[in-house]
């Protein structure tokens, strides 16, 4: 008894210790952004260094979560900077007034089709095309052609062949729900699903779920084609098990058949760091943070200087020709097509 | 001397009462009035949809069976299996207890993971009965539907009854069986006349937290029972997140918590109608090693349950960790332990183990704190009265961890009690949903004890707490301890609201599990899963290291019972 109480005591005391450790006495920035970030360890230490600071990585849930927390903090932000708005929730993000507007000389660098804010209050980072996924080896084993467009799915022969994700809980699968609606129109995109649904397609709930749980090339699921991104190819080469000299997939990019999803950054309004903020923010859209983004991210760098890894140039591919719909669009309308696409396809 | 009484159990309630008004009513409030604030009509028009269609009452219909018939099925299995650990002694008890609990802990996708290698379509069974009787096509198909959640329901809720009832009913008195099997009762009705109502407490207990549990269950429905699916928190976190609907949420979250409140106070006022203080002055001597071959069936009976029901999806985990394209492989568990990353937020396992467990213990002792403070309240105070702290006390359990979430966001800003993006927040929202849980498990003890007992000790002058320690605290002891099983590995297991706080970069198992899933690649695929087995490791060994802590094996005298001489 007397020595459980002196444990229990222990531990208290650590717990209290918790509560005060929390300042530390350098100079620090702290970034806000979502579980799926990811940057290598040299890059923010050369950043770190050059400017005598300290990054603060805050993880805040998915990229919804992210941003729903860093607008309801608008009066006494948790960060500097936030990371990870994407085109889909863009137009929250600046309705709700929480970045401020800085125009970085590297804005030069980027394409102006990834440009979407001309208020320069969010810039573009990286980008990625959500499209579909197919097993290469289940379709040569069958002797049948892959498909090469998103409206090979409702032909018979890829019955029940198809795993999307449910675009009420994951971005890939909205992304992918919004990619239909920029080919097939809003007229008709829910004639599309309504075929898909009677070609027996799979809904899953989140991407790990669909890719690792029913995709024939990922795990021992029985769907060869899947909703996932341009760039999964070389990520299957860069994260085998055994060394590949050829991806196990392959990605379905023709004329509208992808979304590209586009990341931004953003100082958020009320930083009491400006200037460091705004040199985090050029440090982002620089070339050693930006050629890190393939690897880490597996999505593309929006800097037109930085230079892709080798594993990109082989087996990743970009779309020509992204299905479009734009930021605002997707705020005011994404209630009633989620609502429709859950009428068409699962009730 | 009255008053005094009072005056101690009052005292001792104030600790979680300020921990509930600072961590649970103060943020919730401020949420919910802040997500009906702004542009007033606007906000009333965003609600409009939840009495105009009839989805909403669909998705509340939902909830309500599908969490009903998860705790109706998983008392009945359950049941058995209580009897068999609460009345005899067998090889290997001990461990079967521990690495029955790993369930709890386990993240969801890891839970689908581990089933679908099992029943899938390629599973495990399915490609036996193909080959062994010939089939074209897999015979078993539960991908997507209710039998598969409701499959995991049992799966995560299983233990917890079994150790709750079984707590308790090693605690009743035999005596009274016995008695009624002389006077010529049938064991049947012997179960039904005596044991079963004298176990009510403790089943009504493990009831509701399994009914709450899969009242607000989010990743099981979401991922197992398919899109086609929605529980009341899924609907939270879409109207919250994906659609930005805070009024709607918050109406949401008022629904959950007033049905949930309504069901807690009847569960209390039931609890103390149907208290009978019967209680055993020598719980030891219940034990028994297993004798003839009737116990031995139904022990064996239990036992192969156990394991197919919660061993064989776990084997199944641990083969897929080792199991690469060619084969056997260790790859996985090299990689994971080779620390060859270069990402900033790659973390060695062995931190995250140790960050996992400091969240755990920390979470286990307040959690055990506030709850025995809290119970201690509930049982020696008036009865009508405690009803509705009772019901009270148990809120954060049902409350939508999205909607508390955010509330911390908007409350906990300012000093004191900045504490938003600090450590210390993780164990506490673990503690929040922890010491209503360890209320429910020593409960339904504490009510047991005759008051009696307590007042002769105070009469003979022992103080308050020397009461305490002699004579509660050892007849309670199990109870307390499946208390603090359950409450680390619900922090172990980051159950709840932790997922969506923002926090630094202290990455537990669970979090490190998910940082795999998020890519790619069968590296990924693999190194989640030996860290999943990982995760099972260290629970199981800190059940048991827990376990021998609570009953030191050099302390012969609660160790051994008088039956074995």
């Amino acid at each position: 008894m007397k020595r459980l109480l002196q444990v229990a005591g222990m531990i208290l005391l650590c717990f209290g210790l918790s509560l005060t450790t929390k300042v530390s006495a350098e100079e620090n920035i702290t970034v806000m952004t979502h579980d799926s970030f990811n940057v290598s360890k040299d890059v923010i230490a050369a950043f770190e260094q050059q400017n005598g600071v300290k990054v603060r990585f805050l993880k805040s849930g998915d990229a919804g979560a992210a941003l729903v927390q860093a607008i309801l903090s608008k009066n006494n932000p948790l960060a500097d900077v936030f990371f990870g708005v994407d085109n889909s929730f863009l137009s929250r993000a600046l309705e709700a007034g929480i970045f401020r507007s800085y125009e970085s000389p590297l804005l030069a660098k980027i394409p102006q089709n990834l440009k979407l804010d001309a208020t320069n209050r969010l810039l573009p980072v990286d980008y990625g095309d959500v499209c579909l996924n197919y097993d290469k080896a289940w379709f040569s084993a069958k002797n049948m052609a892959p498909p090469t467009s998103i409206s090979d799915l409702i032909k018979p022969e890829y019955k029940g062949l198809t795993v999307v994700e449910n675009p009420a809980t994951s971005s890939p699968g909205m992304a992918f729900l919004l990619a239909t609606i920029g080919k097939f129109g809003e007229d008709k995109y829910l004639e599309f699903w309504k075929a898909l649904r009677a070609n027996d397609v799979f809904i899953a709930g989140g991407w790990e779920d669909a890719y690792f749980g029913h995709f024939t090339a990922a795990s021992k699921g029985d769907r060869p084609i899947v909703v996932s991104y341009a760039s999964s190819p070389p990520a299957a080469v860069y994260y085998s098990e055994t060394p590949l000299t050829e991806a196990p997939t392959a990605a379905v990019v023709t004329d509208e058949s992808a979304f590209r999803q586009i990341e931004f950054v953003g100082i958020l309004e009320g930083t009491k760091k400006p200037a460091l903020a705004e040199k985090f923010v050029d440090f982002m859209l620089s070339r050693p943070l930006q050629e890190d983004i393939p690897l880490q991210m597996f999505v593309f760098p929006s800097n037109s200087e930085a230079k892709l890894p080798e594993i990109f140039v082989k087996h990743a591919v970009v779309a020509d020709k992204p299905a479009e719909v734009s930021p605002q669009k997707i705020e005011s309308m994404r209630d009633t097509w989620i609502e429709a696409w859950t009428t068409t396809v699962l009730r | 001397m009255r008053l005094k009484k009072q005056h101690i159990s009052w005292l001792l309630f104030s600790l979680p009462l300020v921990f509930l008004l600072v961590f649970y009513c103060y943020p919730l409030v401020k949420i919910i009035l802040f997500s009906f604030s702004p542009g007033g009509a606007d906000g009333l028009n965003r609600l409009s949809k939840l009495f105009s269609t009839p989805t909403y009452l669909h998705i509340l219909w939902f909830t309500v069976w599908q969490a009903a018939l998860s705790t109706i099925i998983t008392l009945l299995l359950a049941l058995p299996g209580a009897y068999v650990f609460a009345k005899f002694r067998f090889f290997g008890k001990d461990f079967l207890q521990a690495l029955m609990t790993v369930p709890f802990v386990l993240p969801t996708v890891v839970t689908a993971a581990a089933f679908r290698a099992l029943l899938g379509s390629n599973g495990l069974v399915n490609s036996w009965l193909m080959t062994s009787f010939d089939l074209s096509r897999p015979p078993i198909d539960i991908e997507q539907t209710v039998v598969f959640f409701l499959i995991a329901h049992v799966f995560y809720n299983y233990t917890m009854v079994l150790r709750i009832v079984a707590s308790f009913w090693a605690s009743l008195d035999p005596g009274l069986v016995t008695a009624a099997r002389m006077l010529g009762a049938s064991p049947w009705t012997a179960f039904r006349k005596i044991t079963l109502p004298l176990l009510l407490p403790a089943l009504g207990s493990a009831a509701l937290l399994v009914f709450i549990f899969c009242f607000t269950s989010f990743g099981v429905v979401l991922i197992l029972g398919g899109p086609g699916y929605a529980t009341i928190e899924v609907e939270i976190y879409r109207q919250a997140v994906q659609l930005f609907n805070l009024p709607m949420a918050a109406a949401l979250s008022l629904i959950q918590i007033g049905f949930n409140f309504i069901l807690m106070w009847l569960h209390a006022r039931l609890s103390q109608k149907s208290k009978v203080s019967f209680f055993s002055d020598a719980p030891a001597t219940t034990i028994k090693p297993v004798k003839n071959w009737a116990e031995k069936l139904v022990l064996a009976g239990n036992i192969v349950f156990m394991l197919t029901l919660l061993i064989l999806p776990l084997a199944a985990l641990l083969i897929s960790s080792v199991t690469g394209e060619h084969g056997f492989t260790l790859s996985y568990y090299k990689a994971l332990l080779s620390g060859e990353s270069s990402s900033l937020f790659y973390v060695e396992p062995i931190v995250s183990v140790k960050n996992s467990i400091g969240f755990a213990l920390t979470a286990m002792v307040l959690a055990l704190i506030l709850g025995l403070s809290a119970a201690t309240f509930l049982a020696s105070e008036d009865k009508k009265r405690t009803n509705l702290w009772d019901a009270i006390i148990m809120l954060p359990l049902a409350t939508s961890a999205v909607t508390l979430g955010f509330g911390y966001i908007i409350t906990l800003n300012a000093p004191p009690l900045n504490l938003r993006d600090t450590l210390a927040i993780v164990p506490i929202a673990h503690t929040l949903v922890a010491f209503p849980f360890v209320v429910r498990c020593v409960l339904p003890g504490l009510r047991q004890i005759p008051a009696h007992l307590r007042e002769a000790a105070s009469l003979l002058g022992a103080s308050p707490y020397r009461v305490w320690r002699l004579i509660t605290f050892p007849l309670i002891k199990k109870a307390i301890l499946v208390a603090a099983i359950f409450a680390f590995s619900i922090s172990m297991g980051e159950f709840g609201a932790s997922a969506f706080l923002t926090r630094p970069h202290t990455p537990t198992m669970p979090v490190a599990i998910f940082r795999f899933l998020n890519q790619p690649g069968d590296m990924n695929f693999g190194q989640a899963m030996a860290m999943s087995c990982i995760l099972m490791l260290v629970t199981c060994s800190s059940f048991w290291i827990i376990g021998r802590f609570s009953y030191p094996p050099t302390n012969p005298k609660p160790a051994t019972g008088p039956d074995e001489q």
